[in-house]
């Protein structure tokens, strides 16, 4: 538990950490909120040349509402988002998220840009970011850039960030009318990464019917898992148990998990099906569908 | 239970707040870790990544060659010293570091010496090992096969991997019983290998003052005493003698038995201190303790319960295979190899019982650490809490049933059980009925019923144990041939206060607390004006030290009769200062009086005083006493403990919903303490019964070898526990008290397993084995069809 040396800066700007990145290259690594990055150094399953500390950057951490977009700054800490008026009121999903991360001191420090930039197909935030259709916005050398987050999680470990760049904000198209989203997380014990989790998010019709579904998989791949197959069978349909049942068990095909000590891939599979139909059904209810 | 003294003196009975914990709460607990000596420097382990390997050359060149790195330490430079094997408790033998081939992941395989910690690691690091694989032994059953790899090549004339066998009971006797009776049982039941996981690792300082010859070693063990002796024994042939070594047990964070053993760490340090002459710091991290350490449990049992069609149980046959790792290296004592497994007939009038254990080397970490279960009860009750609840399946009986009928009745204590034990004292049948009392156990039934008609899964399971604490007896119990007494040393001061040190070393049982209200009781002195002090072996009195819920039983035991020789001397010294007879004198709490003239009295404060200052001619001055206690024989606390369920059919997952726990530990001293120990044994029992196990791959990888995958619960997976008590008194000790830290975690789990299988058993589901995870359970419900 004893890191290997390494050298460590304390940039207070943006360009200045972006020039230190880029002079590094592929030996730097931004520190964020560190709860990922520090036990791969720690257990020595990483290393790193560099260490670029973002925390002393002015302007990094916020959550607004503006221009009809929710925008939450890149070093936001998770507890921040559990303490946030609009994000318990208009984003529940998201406070379901960020409550069943890990544990409340990890929660202190971690934050979500970080959350979203290790890769981690076992992080929470990738699956609801994935069905709220978010945005994430990178800064860089030259400019910053917008990467929709269907192309912004690459494979295992690895997303469309350069080495040179920062997430610096996270943008969330605010929820239309009669819209509902949930995180369902099943873990073997509190902070545990999940065992299977889903995330679904549905808006409904004057009609009652479905207008658009998106339904994503934490920990079922080897990156985060957005099942179109579900969402399809849910879109233009009543969403009563025969659909929701189905969709869920669409979702659970999606899943390719590998077997840990969590389960096997079979119970895995299974488990993203069970948690698809309890987040569809949260969502549904959220949504004022029933 | 009677209280005797007020609050201020905080005697038997006081939930008296606990003195250590202001320095716990506050942060100023001293751990071993806490302290920083001059000059001292940090060792780190370079580790085996081969369960089974041999070792074709070490190169520490590159390790050397860093700036810090003063030494690296081989199994080559203890066997310069004959130190790079030593002897286990059991009297076996175990690697410090190896020549010639490791036996098990993670074992230490050089140290590296350095003047940080960081730059250790870094060293650690550089060490360059190339290893060739053999064969890796796993399984027990496949090690006793003929053609085995032998793990233990350094013993000569050693051609398998069997350690031990040991039986006990009538066999033919009890044949006979299995061939009459007219309902028979049987269960095949793994009780997986475990770690103490104890917030605090292990570690040492070790500090040889080259100038004076002495070795003080500070040390998280749970018996300095012990370990002092056996360093004795181990290194006089270079140089250590026992006077000249002194063991330091300081603040310990959590001990269940896993501090017992020596660790080759120890030793090595010790070595590397002797030869550099620097005190050295070795503090293992979380992966390597829960890799390396010695473990618990890992039996194999196979069990037989034979029975009258009316449910009254005739015979009991246990054969058990006991997976030791690489080494025996348990803390039984010594003619027990199998620790009290024979306790197995439980709280039963059993009239026939045998049970057999056989011993097996693995490629594995030493096993058989007596992890808070009195050596081996935890398996013991387990298998027979389970066989019972099958009968009862079998019956179709309630379970709560077959235990009332079958339960030793409380007329026929001091009882003699089919294997050897005499219970001292029990009330079972009231301790459950008050159990079921407390919980509501028709209406639970009834709601069962009614759930499981809608397809809900809900249980109700109930474990009724009996402990086997206190070890022990000199006439059976010894370690490597030292007796299994206790001690207490206790003095008084000139002002009535006083200062008592003990053989026992607590590691959060709170003895500081409760010794100072055994004193109290006795002697009528404030539990808060008496300074309790243990685990330091050049001022403490030498003990066996604390594991098996001995404490209480030994050296508190101990404690109240050096007290009450105190009281014999303070009772002359009374009736001088009274100018009366001693046979004139009365005691009642704190003083003694004038028969018939009670305004004629003097405390114990103003007999201190005198003891000092104004003591009879003829008698010595001061007033103190010292007590080795003998017990004459063990401590049997018991419970019953019922637990409801609900399963989730869609996941699996089961949901502790209300767990009641009756104990009976005989007189209490502290209510709040053994609430304590109880809510700490019950999570620590649900842990293996829901979470907890540690396995292996087919090469001796270990699974689950840090926090990630080692799944201690945390507040959020424990439930809301519910704890009652009946007071059966022992009626052999001093203040009539039993043992209490291992209750909880022995009566737990099988009334959790109970509670799962009693929740399926309309699908004609008889057993599950433990850790009972969500997918294990939900296996279960797939296969029978009603998954979710």
């Amino acid at each position: 538990m004893i890191p290997a040396a390494f050298d460590y800066h304390a940039p207070t700007s943006l360009s200045e950490a972006v020039a230190l990145l880029s002079k590094h290259g592929d030996t730097a690594k931004v520190l964020s909120g560190g709860q990922s990055l520090l036990p791969l150094l720690k257990l020595r399953l990483g290393q790193a040349g560099h260490l670029i500390d973002i925390g002393r950057i002015p302007g990094l951490e916020y959550i607004k509402e503006e221009g009809g977009m929710l925008r939450i700054g890149g070093r936001t800490r998770e507890s921040a988002l559990e303490r946030s008026e609009v994000v318990r009121t208009r984003y529940p999903i998201l406070l379901d998220t960020a409550q069943v991360i890990a544990d409340p001191l990890v929660r202190n420090m971690a934050t979500v840009g970080g959350n979203l930039a290790h890769g981690d197909p076992g992080n929470d935030h990738p699956a609801t970011m994935l069905v709220l259709g978010a945005q994430v916005v990178a800064t860089g050398p030259k400019a910053e850039r917008v990467i929709p987050i269907d192309g912004f999680f690459v494979g295992l470990f690895t997303t469309a960030l350069q080495p040179d760049e920062i997430v610096t904000e996270i943008r969330i198209p605010a929820p239309p009318a009669r819209s509902g989203g949930a995180y369902v997380k099943f873990e073997r014990k509190v902070g545990d990464y999940a065992t299977a989790a889903a995330a679904a998010f549905v808006t409904l019709g004057a009609s009652g019917l479905v207008e658009r579904a998106g339904i994503a998989l934490t920990n079922a791949g080897p990156k985060p898992v957005r099942s179109t197959a579900a969402e399809k069978l849910l879109t233009g349909r009543r969403p009563d148990a025969a659909a929701l049942g189905e969709a869920a068990r669409a979702a659970g095909q999606s899943a390719t998990p590998s077997a840990d000590r969590r389960g096997a891939a079979d119970y895995k599979k299974e488990m993203a099906g069970v948690l698809a139909l309890r987040a569809l059904t949260k969502a549904v209810q959220r949504a004022g569908g029933r | 239970m009677k209280i005797d003294t007020t609050p201020e003196v905080s005697g038997m009975g006081h939930s008296m707040k606990r003195k250590e914990d202001p320095r716990f709460i506050r942060g100023k607990g001293n751990y071993v870790d806490d302290i920083q000596l001059p000059g001292m420097l940090y060792m780190d382990i370079v580790r085996s990544p081969f369960a089974h390997a041999k070792i074709k050359s070490i190169n520490t060149e590159k390790a050397l060659k860093i700036p810090g790195v003063l030494a690296v330490i081989t199994g080559e430079t203890l066997a310069k010293y004959n130190l790079h094997w030593m002897p286990t408790l059991m009297s076996d033998t175990q690697m410090v570091l190896p020549v010639e081939k490791v036996v098990y992941q993670s074992q230490e395989v050089a140290a590296v010496i350095a003047t940080s910690r960081y730059i250790a690691a870094d060293g650690v690091d550089a060490v360059e090992v190339d290893y060739e694989p053999l064969p890796v032994v796993v399984d027990p059953f496949k090690a006793l096969e003929p053609g085995a790899t032998v793990i233990r090549t350094d013993k000569k004339d050693k051609k398998d991997n069997h350690i031990f066998h040991w039986e006990v009971g009538d066999r033919a006797a009890t044949e006979k019983a299995f061939a009459e009776a007219e309902v028979v049982v049987k269960q095949d039941c793994y009780i997986p290998r475990i770690h103490v996981a104890s917030i605090e690792t292990c570690g040492c300082i070790a500090d040889f003052d080259r100038v004076n010859g002495k070795l003080t070693v500070y040390m998280t063990t749970q018996a300095p005493h012990a370990i002092r002796t056996v360093f004795a024994l181990v290194a006089g042939h270079v140089g250590l003698s026992e006077e000249r070594i002194r063991i330091i047990s300081p603040d310990i964070g959590g001990g269940f038995g896993g501090k017992v053993p020596v660790y080759p760490g120890y030793v090595i340090a010790t070595a590397a201190s002797v030869v550099i002459g620097k005190p050295i710091k070795w503090i293992e991290d979380r992966m390597e303790n829960l890799q390396a350490d010695s473990f618990a449990r890992d039996y194999w049992m196979k069990a037989e319960l034979a029975a009258k069609k009316d449910g009254t149980i005739t015979a009991l046959r246990i054969k058990t295979l006991a997976d030791h790792g690489c080494a025996d290296a348990a803390a039984n004592p010594s003619k027990f190899p199998a620790g009290l497994f024979s306790i197995c007939t439980g709280s039963y009038d059993i009239k026939h019982a045998f049970a057999e254990v056989d011993g097996a080397y693995t490629n594995k970490p030493p096993g058989g650490v007596a992890y808070r279960c009195s050596f081996r009860v935890t398996e013991a009750v387990h298998m027979i809490e389970r066989v019972t609840d099958i009968l009862a399946q079998q019956l179709k009986m309630d379970p709560a049933e077959l235990r009332l009928k079958n339960f030793i009745p409380k007329e026929k204590f001091p009882y003699q059980s089919a294997l050897g034990w005499e219970y001292d004292s029990g009330d079972y049948a009231r301790a459950l009925k008050l159990a079921m009392e407390r919980i509501g156990y028709p209406a639970l039934r009834k709601e069962q019923a009614e759930k499981r008609a809608r397809g809900e899964l809900m249980g109700i399971g109930i474990s009724s144990f009996t402990e086997i604490v206190g070890a022990g007896p000199s006439k059976h119990f010894d370690i490597l041939g030292i007796k299994m007494f206790d001690s207490a040393e206790i003095r008084i001061h000139p002002t009535g206060k006083a200062i008592a040190r003990f053989g026992t070393k607590s590691q959060g049982q709170g003895h500081e607390t409760t010794y100072a209200q055994i004193i109290a009781e006795e002697l009528g002195i404030p539990a808060s004006a008496v300074q309790i002090e243990e685990g330091d072996t050049d001022t403490a009195p030498y003990g066996l030290g604390t594991y098996a819920s001995r404490s209480t039983p030994t050296a508190g035991a101990a404690g109240a009769m050096a007290a009450r020789k105190i009281r014999e001397k303070a009772k002359k010294i009374a009736a001088h200062l009274l100018e009366v007879s001693p046979e004139d004198l009365v005691w009642e709490t704190g003083k003694f009086s004038v028969r018939g003239a009670p305004q004629r009295s003097k405390t114990i404060q103003e007999i201190a005083f005198a003891a000092y200052t104004n003591h009879p001619q003829g008698m010595e001055a001061g007033l103190e006493a010292v007590c080795y206690y003998d017990p004459p024989n063990l401590t049997f606390p018991f419970g019953s403990y019922i637990c409801v369920v609900d399963i989730d059919r869609g996941t699996g997952q089961v949901k502790i919903r209300r767990f009641m726990a009756v104990d009976d530990c005989g007189n209490i001293i502290n209510p709040m303490i053994v609430d304590g120990q109880i809510h700490g044994g019950l999570s620590m029992g649900m842990a293996p019964a829901l979470m907890e196990e540690i396995s292996y791959d087919e090469n001796g990888n270990v699974q689950g070898g840090s926090f990630m995958d080692y799944l201690v619960p945390t507040a959020m997976e424990t439930p809301s526990w519910e704890t009652d008590k009946t007071v059966t008194p022992s009626p052999h000790h001093p203040f009539g008290a039993k043992g209490v830290g291992e209750s909880a975690t022995v009566g737990a789990p099988p009334a959790i397993v109970n509670a799962v299988v009693d929740a399926l058993s309309h699908l004609g589901v008889t057993h599950v084995e433990i850790p009972m995870t969500p997918e294990r359970v939900w296996r279960i419900l797939k296969e029978k069809g009603v998954a979710e």
